[in-house]
This record gives C-alpha cells, sequence and structure tokens, in this order.
C-alpha cells in the first residue's frame, strides 16, 4: 500500500486554521500558547498568521503535558524550552559510543 | 497471559494507602512521560504505570484484584480462577490520563467489558470525534537517511470492532517510504494511519519520529556530520593530503600545514542531502608518537630543545 508522506520540516507553514485542524485544538487554545510564547507565528494579524512545522510538535508537546502530568500552560512552556535546550546539549556533546 | 503486578510497577507495598499510591503514580508517570524521558522503553512503561494505577486507585478494581492473591510474579503465565471477580461492582471504563487506551492482554481480560474506552476527560475529545494521532520512533542508520529506505514497521492499531462496537487492537504493518535527507528529530506525518475515529470521526494520524542509531564514524548535529580525523605530529605540521570517509565514500582532503587539534574544516555538501545539502566537518586531532623507547624519549628532548613554544601563554604574554 503505497502512503502518502508529509515531512514536517522546517519549510513547511501552516495556517492558523491548519494548526488548529492537524491539533485538534480550538482555536482559543492556539491563541493561548502563542501569548505564552510556546509557538510563534509570522504575520501581521491572526488572518495572516503562519506557523513552523515544528510548532506543530510544540503543540502536540504542550497537549500531551497538560493531560498527562497536569501541568498548566506556563509550565508547559518553560518545559518546553528546557526541552529544547537539553536537546542542543545532547547533539553538542556528540553521539558517538 | 502474563500477570501484572500492579504494586511492583507502581513500586509500593501491597497494603499503600490510596495516597501512596497517586503520589507513587504521578512521580512515575512524569518520570516515563515519552515527551520527558527519551528512552525508547518510556512510552510503554508510561502505558504500564497508568493502566496499574487505573486499577490500584479505583477501590473496587483494587479489592478484585488483591483478592487474586499475591503469590503470583509479574509476568507468569495467569488464568483468572472462575468468579474471580464475584461480589465487585466495577463501574464503567476507567478513567486516566495517558491518551488512548493501549491495555496489556492481562486488563483486558479482567477488567476490560467495560465499554472499552476510557472515560478520561480527554481534552481533545471535547473538539472533535476524530481518533487518536498516533506517535511511533523508528531508528535508522545514516546510510539510510542518505540513500532514503522503505522501512516495515508494526503498530497497534485502533478499530471499532463491527460487531460488538467495541474499541478493540488490532496489530498492522504499514510500509513506510522513508525520504532521502530526512534529519534526526524529524517526523513524518502518515495521515488517516493513526486511531479509529468515534462516531463516525475520520481517523486520526501517524507521526514517526526518526531517530538515528549511533554511528561507527560520524556524529551528527542537524544536517551536518562531523568526523574525527587523527593525524600525526608531521602530517600536522606540514601539510597533507589524507583520505577521509564521507557518506557514499571517501575523498582525498587537502591537510593544511600548521594545523593545529581541534581544527575544523569543512567538506562542503557531503552531510545530509537536501536543498541545500548539509556539511560535513572534519575535526583535526593531533596523536602524538608514545615516548616508551630510550630513542623516543631522547627525541622529545631534542624538539623541545629545537623548537621551543609555551602551549599556554596567553595572549599578550
Amino acid at each position: 500500500m503505497k502512503i502518502d508522506v508529509i515531512v514536517l520540516n522546517q519549510s513547511l507553514r501552516v495556517t492558523f486554521d491548519e494548526l488548529c485542524e492537524l491539533c485538534r485544538v480550538s482555536r482559543e487554545e492556539i491563541n493561548e500558547m502563542v501569548e505564552e510564547g510556546i509557538i510563534s507565528p509570522r504575520g501581521p494579524s491572526r488572518k495572516n498568521w503562519l506557523f513552523h512545522g515544528y510548532d506543530v510538535k510544540r503543540v502536540q508537546i504542550a497537549l500531551r503535558l497538560q493531560r498527562d502530568l497536569q501541568v498548566n500552560l506556563p509550565g508547559v512552556a518553560v518545559i518546553i524550552d528546557l526541552l529544547e535546550e537539553l536537546d542542543q546539549l545532547r547533539k553538542a556533546h556528540g553521539k558517538r559510543t | 497471559m502474563q500477570y501484572k503486578d500492579y504494586y511492583q510497577i507502581l513500586e509500593l507495598e501491597r497494603g499503600a494507602s490510596e495516597e501512596e499510591i497517586k503520589r507513587s503514580y504521578r512521580k512515575l508517570a512524569r518520570k516515563y512521560h515519552p515527551d520527558v524521558n527519551k528512552s525508547l522503553e518510556a512510552e510503554a512503561h508510561f502505558k504500564e504505570i497508568g493502566e496499574a494505577y487505573a486499577v490500584l486507585k479505583d477501590p473496587e478494581k483494587r479489592a478484585a484484584y488483591d483478592n487474586l492473591g499475591s503469590q503470583w510474579q509479574e509476568g507468569q503465565d495467569f488464568r483468572p480462577p472462575p468468579n474471580w471477580d464475584a461480589g465487585f461492582e466495577f463501574s464503567g471504563g476507567p478513567a486516566f490520563a495517558g491518551g488512548e487506551a493501549d491495555f496489556s492482554d492481562f486488563f483486558e481480560e479482567l477488567f476490560g467489558g467495560l465499554g472499552g474506552r476510557p472515560a478520561a476527560e480527554s481534552y481533545r475529545s471535547r473538539f472533535s470525534s476524530r481518533g487518536e494521532d498516533h506517535h511511533a520512533k523508528i531508528a535508522i542508520d545514516l546510510e539510510d537517511s542518505f540513500h532514503g529506505t522503505t522501512r516495515t514497521i508494526s503498530l497497534k492499531s485502533t478499530d471499532i470492532d463491527r460487531q460488538t462496537g467495541r474499541l478493540v487492537i488490532r496489530p498492522h504493518t504499514l510500509n513506510v517510504k522513508i525520504p532521502q535527507g530526512v534529519r534526526e528529530g524529524q517526523r513524518i506525518r502518515l495521515p488517516g494511519q493513526g486511531g479509529a475515529g468515534v462516531g463516525g470521526g475520520s481517523r486520526g494520524d501517524l507521526y514517526i519520529e526518526i531517530v538515528f542509531n549511533p554511528h561507527p564514524l560520524f556524529r551528527f548535529d542537524g544536517r551536518d556530520i562531523i568526523y574525527d580525523l587523527a593525524l600525526t605530529p608531521w602530517e600536522a605540521a606540514l601539510g597533507a593530503t589524507i583520505s577521509v570517509p564521507v557518506l557514499g565514500g571517501s575523498v582525498e582532503m587537502k591537510i593544511p600545514a600548521n594545523s593545529q587539534s581541534g581544527r575544523k574544516l569543512r567538506l562542503k555538501g557531503k552531510g545530509i542531502p537536501g536543498k541545500p545539502p548539509g556539511d560535513q566537518y572534519v575535526v583535526l586531532k593531533v596523536v602524538i608518537p608514545r615516548a616508551d623507547t630510550k630513542k623516543a624519549k631522547e627525541f622529545y628532548k631534542r624538539m623541545a630543545e629545537e623548537l621551543p613554544m609555551n602551549p599556554r601563554a596567553t595572549a599578550g604574554n
């Protein structure tokens, strides 16, 4: 069975509505996450907002942390930043065994 | 099926209080949550913890579970005795955080006939009856990204059983084409390959995260790969042409004279393919011959006399 694959990389851009649809969240929740700084759209107004492919991942992580660990949104923002910092540090350290 | 020792999973004694159970669950859930814990077993462990909590936090289920006796070992072959749950009343499905139910056979057999789907106040289920998104990780080699490859993955896919209307879990294999030039941490989204929708809703999506297996020669950073090249002192001092491995073969690389350890040379476009392709960085490491023989020691002493230098001098000294 041939499956169409969509690679979520840096060049992918999604609109506000597409993001809501992809992550199954309300516009209000996306707005809250933008306010909290969890995701940063580009564009002069909500109608023109464009998000990165990796914003999709941040939204999904945010939802899981809220749902599974009862973290509030400000806490989620801190955690996601720390996770990304950890990732950078791990990479810089090198992966050789 | 195999017995599941829920007390062991939650690191509790059999007589643990409800407060202790809740505390232990919260601590372990934080520790093994797959977003926080990057080991490959984290997700399975997290689900196990959720299942154990679902049973032990509910007094009725816990009592019925305790009634099975404490002589069983985790993983031991197990059959529930007839009427093991006589006199116990389980109300509704287990409500616990952790997204879609993915219970063990043990749980399904003992507590599964209760409507199947968890009554969890899932953040997302308020807004849509679409199926849950699934997440998986695939470990590939650097060469797989260089050439592109096809991987077969087995998933536990959920479906609504036609006859019972319950959510059932069916194993499922997919052939996924991994595109050339995929990088670590990148995700591939397969639309409609996630969990079954409820009430006629569409299926969720499957997200596959790419993880690279450690490579014997290269380290990686985004699109770039890094190769550590060992040099002799004379190669570093006088310069040399050295054959350096790259993805897909090797290249002859000119090492400039007077290269110090740590110097980074760049092989443009020799990293992970793409638009633009990544680069390969070659990090130089000068290795000195051992001073084990009298001759070697004398040679070094002569070198100290003839090539004096102070590597610890700071600028301006």
